[in-house]
């Protein structure tokens, strides 16, 4: 007897089911539903139809045709309102009642729209079917889009928009693209050839309210004041089940359509198949898994024995020129090793985790190759231990070379800068290396490449060594720490050179051989990324020590020191009584006076500490960074105010350096002096910058040190007005800022570079004088600031408090 | 085992730690760049400094008071240093973070 099957949802899933039954049985007689006014096409083949590449006529996988071979009944456009399982019927939305003896869900997912204002908008869209790509098709050249998900849809979306000529803003909420599917290293590669495309990318960029005009769309707010205008706002957040019609039919429906391993849901009648389904906790987005159970589908309903077994899956990105691969995990749990390779010349970036000598978990970008090989080893569950040292480099290349340390200068453009002090760049001296200057001083003679400050020698030694190969043997330069082989001078010019903004972009192209650094470099990195791109990079607390992170000095018990800023060493009264009343608030056992004239409270509880920073604060007072690599204090004398041989106001000027430079950051501590006259009360010359007043102006010497080494500081300049004093100070520490490996004090930099080449800067060249002075207030323009009021703040004072406390569970 | 809900995985900043008071002092809970999340004690064997409060790079933790390196998994020293750090079972559910506080409970009866 001829069978009744109904099924709901023209899709790739029920398609395919349809597919198989009817191969094996062509009796069925089936009666197709689908809400889309046509039949199945293939959705995954969306983005190369907005692309250009194809046509709707192109991806459809069954048409009139083959629906009459089949004899399937199409109800096209029309949809199933009610299901009555007991007399087992349907009722579409005409009134018809169809009976069934199986009914098949193929409901598939619907996009999820935020409810952000203005979601309801003419203009804004989700990426689902043909009706949203051919929207984004009849945008115009110089059109204006906007794509909220930085996921695989999204970037698909901004992908084939752009290339339609429109303008095209990708907004994430995460901070970097596909973060299900990629880590970070490979999130940054995927940007940057986005941003090539001309693709604008904001990643953790919280959308706040959709802006509107006469009801259309106009612009995207985020919640920080950005606006972004577009003509069309496409939402690829992700998408749902589509499970209405399941639960108004009570059936069971978790996340999705609950089903078992033979597709069957909990009406023994019905099946599900595809986006709708929830099978053992999961559901589906991929093509791949709903390939899989239509088979068991057209099993099931043919009475055969058929069991659903989830597979591991991969995804890549359908976007020319960016190359991606992922599969499997390689995030969470325990006992999971890393691989990882990177090859700055190419691009790629490969990553593997390892779990008991398997392959659990892949990342490639760049060249994916290779990805089908090593998505067999995952898949199967191979044991790699045999060839585990040489496993990162693919199938061909089993027994293959160690990495090469040079890779990162051998791969750099010819119109790399290598010196910054005098702009030469790689191919200027690879010229002068080919003409027959084969030593480093050959080529500081012929280029002046390294023959100023000497920061880019190991850079310019590496260029040789590329070069000439074996004919120049490197002197080593010790390396930042073993993630890599590059010294701190080469880290430094190669960020500025190379423009590398971001943490990622610094392990991806300088081959970091490490995910994310260790607790040498990467409180290096991120001290050269804030000083040379301030408006740029965003300072990363969790690359700090913990005294920068917690912003107050760790003591060997555990507890910390409080030291309230004390602008040129004065104080009020009023400072005094607030400092005494937190210390009797917070129980400070010791209170101590220091050597840069202020007052520390030792022993303060690290829970306690946004409190007393609040409490200070309300009394005027902000941090003294005390706990530092930044500017810490200006120790000064009272000078003309009261001191009868003072010559200068050397208190004022004191407190104006102070207001000037705090709150910088500092490859190390930087101390300053100002005495009022050469009796020198302030002990200036051994400060990192020393001034001494005299009758006809301001000696500013710098480099001296009073701690392991004691070394009085050197003549700068001596200057007539207290504005150059100022300026020629803070052109110093700024040059010092940008150029001084982390870790040097002022004295330990000066000596590598010499004091005539900073005198030439800072003093002489008044163009570059003013040059550092504008950078350094571009900084300042973000990091002035006080941050324990910032701290003292609850959203930031909560992460100071245990996240739990289980001695109170316990007694209750 | 014995597992208890101590609070939501953001609580944690990526790379970095918190800490957990518990009756037998407290316990550091890790998360990785990866969103691994370990605990361990907070007491560094060494001179007692706050492992909380260190520097998180790939799945280990480095001592804020003289820089020793442990494997968060293992809890072993790494490099030239000998020691080793007590570890805890944690696992992330929906976002949770679960602690196995079994232990916990039965050396604070003890």
């Amino acid at each position: 007897m001829t069978k009744k099957l109904i099924v709901i949802g023209a899709g790739m899933a029920s398609g395919r089911a349809l597919e198989h039954l009817l191969a094996e049985d062509p009796s069925w007689d089936v009666t197709l539903f689908n809400a889309e006014p046509r039949g199945n096409y293939d959705r995954i083949m969306l983005s190369p139809v907005l692309a250009g590449d194809k046509t709707y006529q192109d991806i459809v996988i069954h048409d009139d045709d083959w629906y009459a071979e089949n004899k399937v009944t199409c109800r096209f456009g029309e949809k199933i309102v009610s299901i009555d399982r007991a007399a087992k019927t349907v009722t579409a939305d005409n009134g018809e009642v169809l009976a069934y003896d199986k009914l098949l869900f193929g409901t598939g997912s619907n996009p999820f729209i935020i409810p952000l204002p203005g979601h309801d908008l003419e203009g804004v869209i989700a990426y689902r079917d043909l009706e949203d790509t051919e929207r984004m098709m009849s945008l115009q050249e110089g059109q204006k889009a906007v794509v909220i998900g930085g996921g695989l849809l999204g970037l698909e979306a901004a992908a084939g928009m752009a290339l339609r000529g429109v303008d095209v803003t990708v907004v994430h909420i995460m901070g970097h693209l596909m973060e299900r599917q990629l880590d970070e290293a490979a999130g940054y590669l995927l940007r940057k050839a986005l941003t090539d495309k001309g693709i604008t990318v904001k990643c953790s960029a919280n959308s706040k309210e959709i802006v509107g005009e006469d009801g259309k769309v106009k612009a995207l707010m985020l919640d920080d004041g950005t606006e972004l205008p577009c003509d069309l706002l496409v939402m690829a957040v992700g998408i749902r089940p589509n499970v209405g019609l399941a639960q108004e039919s009570n059936l069971a429906v978790g996340r999705g359509i609950q089903v078992d391993d033979q597709m069957v849901t909990s009406d023994e009648n019905i099946l599900a198949v595809g986006e709708c389904v929830e099978h053992d906790g999961q559901v589906f987005g991929l093509v791949a898994p709903l390939y899989d159970q239509a088979k068991i589908v057209a099993k099931t309903l043919q009475g055969e024995d058929a069991t659903y077994v989830q597979k591991s899956l991969s995804t890549k990105l359908k976007v020319t020129g960016c190359d991606l691969f992922s599969a499997g995990d390689f995030a969470d749990g325990e006992g999971r090793e890393d691989i990882v390779f990177r090859d700055p010349a190419r691009g790629v970036y490969r990553r593997l985790v390892i779990e008991e000598n398997k392959i659990i978990g892949a990342v490639f970008y760049g060249d994916t190759s290779d990805s089908a090989w090593f998505f067999g080893l995952l898949k199967d569950g191979t044991d790699i231990s045999d060839m585990r040292d040489t496993l990162i480099f693919g199938p061909a290349y089993q027994g293959g070379a160690a990495a090469d340390p040079m890779a990162a200068v051998a791969a750099l453009p010819d119109d790399a800068e290598i010196c910054g002090c005098n702009g030469i760049s790689k191919g200027t001296i690879v010229e002068a290396i080919n003409n027959g200057a084969t030593d480093l001083a050959a080529i500081r003679a012929t280029t002046k490449a390294s023959a100023s400050c000497g920061t880019c020698t190991g850079l310019v030694e590496q260029v040789l060594g590329a070069t000439l190969g074996d004919d120049f043997v490197i002197p080593a330069a010790q390396s930042v720490c073993g993630c890599t082989d590059l010294s701190h001078e080469d880290v430094r010019r190669l960020i500025k050179s190379q423009e590398l903004k971001s943490q990622a972009a610094v392990w991806q192209e300088l081959g970091w051989t490490t995910p994310n650094g260790c607790h040498v470099c990467r409180p290096a990195i991120n001290y050269y990324l804030l000083a040379d791109w301030p408006v740029e990079y965003q300072d990363d607390p969790q690359s700090r020590f913990v005294n920068e992170r917690k912003h107050a000095n760790i003591q060997k018990d555990g507890t910390f020191s409080v030291v309230p800023r004390m602008w040129g060493g004065i104080t009020t009264p009023n400072e005094l009584r607030a400092i005494a009343d937190a210390a009797d608030k917070y129980n400070v056992p010791t209170v101590k006076v220091t050597g840069g004239q202020r007052i520390d409270l030792l022993g303060v509880k690290g829970e306690d500490l946004p409190a007393i920073w609040y409490d200070l604060n309300q009394a005027g007072m902000v941090s003294g960074h005390a706990y530092s690599k930044g500017l810490r204090t200006v120790k000064t004398c009272v000078g003309s105010d009261h001191c009868r041989f003072g010559t200068q106001d050397s208190t004022g000027l004191g407190v104006k350096l102070e207001k000037l430079l705090w709150g910088s950051w500092t490859p190390h501590k930087v101390k300053l002096g100002v005495s009022g006259c050469p009796r020198n009360c302030a002990e200036a010359t051994c400060k990192d910058v020393g001034i001494v007043c005299v009758d006809s102006g301001y000696e500013v010497s710098v480099a001296g040190a009073a701690g392991m080494d004691v070394k009085e500081t050197e003549l700068l300049a001596k200057v007539p007005t207290e504005e150059e004093a100022i300026e020629v100070t803070t052109a110093f520490i700024q040059i010092y800022r940008e150029n001084a490996k982390y870790l040097d004090r002022g004295y330990k930099w000066v000596a590598k570079v010499g004091l005539d080449w900073v005198k030439e800067q800072v003093v002489d060249d008044l163009e570059q004088r003013k040059a550092l002075v504008d950078r350094f207030e571009l900084s300042q323009s973000i990091y002035r600031k006080d941050p324990w009021a910032e701290h003292a703040q609850p959203e930031k004072a909560r992460t100071y408090a245990p996240m739990a406390d289980l001695t109170l569970e316990a007694a209750e | 085992m014995s597992w208890l809900d101590i609070g939501s995985l953001s609580d944690i900043p990526e790379r970095g730690a918190r800490i957990v008071k518990t009756a037998v002092g407290c316990v550091a809970v890790f998360r990785t760049a990866e969103d691994e999340v370990f605990a361990t004690t907070d007491r560094c064997p060494h001179k007692g400094g706050p492992l909380s409060e260190g520097i998180v790079h790939g799945k280990s933790v480095t001592c804020p008071l003289h820089n020793w390196v442990f494997s968060l998994e293992t809890g072993e020293a790494q490099g030239a240093d000998d020691g080793h750090i007590r570890t805890y079972p944690v696992s992330v559910q929906d976002g949770r973070i679960l602690m196995d506080v079994s232990d916990l409970s039965k050396l604070s009866a003890a």
